[in-house]
């Protein structure tokens, strides 16, 4: 099976300042109770994009230039918390293809690159930059690893694992691979 | 070469090696499902017309959406049909592929992370995975025992493996006589407070020394689970007699057990490995601890004021709380308190909070539930009596689940409404929209429940 190849993704960027932001702000639990993975978009950050009695609030992502954007740059450490791979599956089906912090938790990230979603890594002083500076027009090249910003800001690159780049350029994902290696699972188990 | 207990776990499971180009295959021992992560990797397999390699090293049981009521009918009070048709979905797919299921009819039913090790089923020296953040707290048997998504639920449903780089290894080695009133719980919050929530990202840590010796099962499976709340995806302690003597005579304990347990020791690490971090703490430095904020790692010792803000987030987080800078955290009033999660709903934490609440009233404003971690849990409770403590005290006895530690079955605060919990996750909105959350030992929670307001447990002469 294949997922959408991911080569090169240019596109204002979407902040959201806060480091931290855990994955029960990114997909509220109460969306958990579904059974099927589709249109959990409307749902990503609930708590922040409507109010009790269900309205939209005035927060970005609610905006029409909001939902153009591909990137969401977000402070230090996201995605902490629970492994709900629901979180991922919002933030894809809102639309975002790179997810840019200077820490992404573990769970969160090993989930983000099995749903087309690029966890991008980068050093203090870039993130810094973006975060100072919503909407500003970046360019993510997977094939050469690297974050092109506006003029004058330069390139700066940023390490991603090798396989999981390699799943996402040709769009694969890892059953395929997995199940390539049934020989050898059956001769561990039978060691 | 000297190696870790992580190395020498990790290394027995080696299906194809880790090179510069692909992560290892990593062969797992036992894979442990619930409702709410699993149906879309149901749907994988069936779309994809694969079947499940290893149904006999899997389990499954209920625990995230079921309702902690029954109706006077003997049915159950779901929050919604959603939650219902997740459960129903959970318990067809399992029968569908002849997984081991506990679901309402079981004598094991619980959460999952209470079950597997009550099963007998969590072993030293194993790989363990569930699609669940707190799988970690089977580390504390010294087994590799870490969450995954739902993607990599269906790759093990399929393959019995994962696909996975080795992680650095920390150490954090707590030596030292711990004061009165500090509990396994403490000790966790201190260390996450210590190394931030976001320390342990990229490491599998393995807890030493001598506090973590001398713990129960209960105190160190307390420790394990919230190693993810430090961003570590998995959480060790080495086996040694405690564990054993907890392992024996269990549904899925080794028949072999004896020569098993001789195994199951030197997995030890070695005199002299190296850890690619170390961290030292002295456990007289650790006080009886409670969060302030809005993530795990802003704890502090109950008797302290509340820190100075280092950043905007922080800010946003004191606001949220509605508190101010300075100020004592204890004396705070509580509308809520709830006892119960795979952090502390074992024995442990419930004859802890029963103590405490021993021929005690509940302060009138307060709303207390009381959840055990399982069906077995909830039996040796009341045949103990503790039940009768709780009722009599003025709390609520409920059937086991996870409850309010994440509300999906609807067992959540009101906007506002400020919970002391026993539970891993003060995150905004966690135990519902608007709810303020302060994490707790039971002790706490229990000396909180009678006060109403934040009240240090060492003020109670019943704490050891």
């Amino acid at each position: 099976m294949t997922i959408e190849p991911l080569k090169l993704v240019s596109s204002r960027t979407l902040v959201l300042t806060s480091s931290n932001i855990d994955t029960d702000q990114i997909m509220p639990a109460k969306f958990l109770s579904m059974t099927t993975q589709n249109g959990l978009g409307v749902h990503v950050f609930s708590n922040l994009r409507y109010t009790d009695d269900g309205t939209l609030t005035n927060h970005e992502l609610n905006s029409v230039s909001g939902k153009s954007c591909k990137i969401l740059v977000a402070g230090d450490n996201f995605g902490c918390g629970s492994s709900r791979e629901h979180a991922p599956w919002g933030l894809t089906d809102y639309g975002f293809r790179v997810i840019i912090s200077s820490s992404i938790a573990d769970i969160f990230k090993a989930n983000a690159l099995k749903n087309g979603l690029l966890p991008v890594t980068i050093n203090i002083d870039v993130h810094e930059w973006l975060l100072r500076n919503p909407g500003v027009y970046v360019t993510v090249n997977l094939e050469t690893c690297l974050v092109e910003l506006p003029s004058g800001m330069g390139s700066h690159s940023f390490e991603i694992d090798s396989f999981s780049r390699y799943c996402l350029l040709e769009g694969l994902d890892e059953m395929g691979y997995l199940l390539a290696q049934s020989d050898q699972i059956s001769e561990f188990e039978d060691r | 070469m000297r190696k870790t207990l992580f190395d020498k776990v990790w290394l027995k499971h080696v299906v194809v090696p880790e090179t510069e180009t692909h992560p290892a295959t990593i062969f797992i021992d036992l894979h442990l499902i619930h409702e709410v992560t699993s149906p879309q990797a149901f749907t994988l397999l069936s779309n994809r017309g694969l079947g499940v390699r290893r149904p006999d090293l899997t389990l499954a049981t209920i625990d995230h959406s079921t309702p902690t009521l029954v109706n006077h009918d003997g049915s159950r009070p779901y929050v919604s049909d959603e939650a219902r048709i997740q459960v129903e979905t959970l318990l067809k797919n399992t029968k569908k592929f002849g997984i081991e299921t506990h679901g309402w009819d079981s004598e094991y039913r619980g959460i999952v992370h209470v079950m597997g090790p009550e099963l007998g089923a969590t072993h030293p020296g194993a790989t363990i995975v569930c699609g669940d953040s707190h799988t970690s707290t089977h580390g504390a048997f010294g087994a590799i025992a870490f969450g995954i998504g739902t993607t990599q639920v269906g790759h093990v449903l399929a393959n019995q493996c994962i696909l996975m780089r080795k992680p650095k290894t920390m150490a954090i080695n707590v030596n030292g006589k711990l004061n009165r009133g500090v509990t396994p719980k403490d000790v966790i919050l201190h260390i996450i407070s210590l190394i931030g929530i976001g320390g342990g990202t990229g490491y599998a840590i393995e807890y030493r020394g001598n506090v973590f010796e001398e713990m129960s099962m209960d105190g160190r499976m307390t420790v394990c689970n919230m190693s993810i709340e430090a961003g570590a995806r998995c959480g060790m302690i080495a086996p040694d007699a405690v564990t054993f003597e907890f392992l024996k005579n269990r549904k899925y304990t080794p028949p072999n057990y004896e020569n098993s347990c001789a195994e199951w020791l030197s997995l030890s690490t070695d005199e002299g490995a190296l850890f690619d971090k170390e961290v030292n703490i002295e456990a007289d430095m650790i006080k009886p601890m409670v969060t302030y904020g809005t993530h795990p790692g802003m704890g502090i010792p109950i008797d302290s004021f509340i820190p100075k803000s280092n950043n905007s987030a922080e800010k946003d987080s004191l606001n949220y709380m509605q508190i101010n800078e300075g100020d004592k955290i204890l004396g705070i009033k509580v509308d809520k308190v709830f006892i119960g999660s795979c952090t502390n709903s074992r024995m442990d934490d419930l004859r802890a909070a029963a103590s405490v609440f021993n021929k005690k009233k509940i302060a009138s404003h307060v709303k207390a539930l009381v959840v055990p971690g399982s069906a077995q849990i909830k039996a040796l409770a009341e045949k103990e009596g503790l039940d009768k403590i709780f009722m009599d005290a003025g709390a609520e006895w409920r059937e086991a689940g996870c409850s309010m530690c994440l509300g999906m079955n609807g067992d959540i605060g009101l906007p506002g409404e400020l919970i002391v919990s026993t539970s891993n996750r003060n995150f905004m909105g966690r135990q519902g929209p608007g709810v303020r959350t302060i994490l707790a030992s039971p002790e706490t929670a229990a000396s909180t429940a009678i006060a109403g307001i934040l009240e240090d447990p060492r003020n109670s002469k019943k704490i050891k």
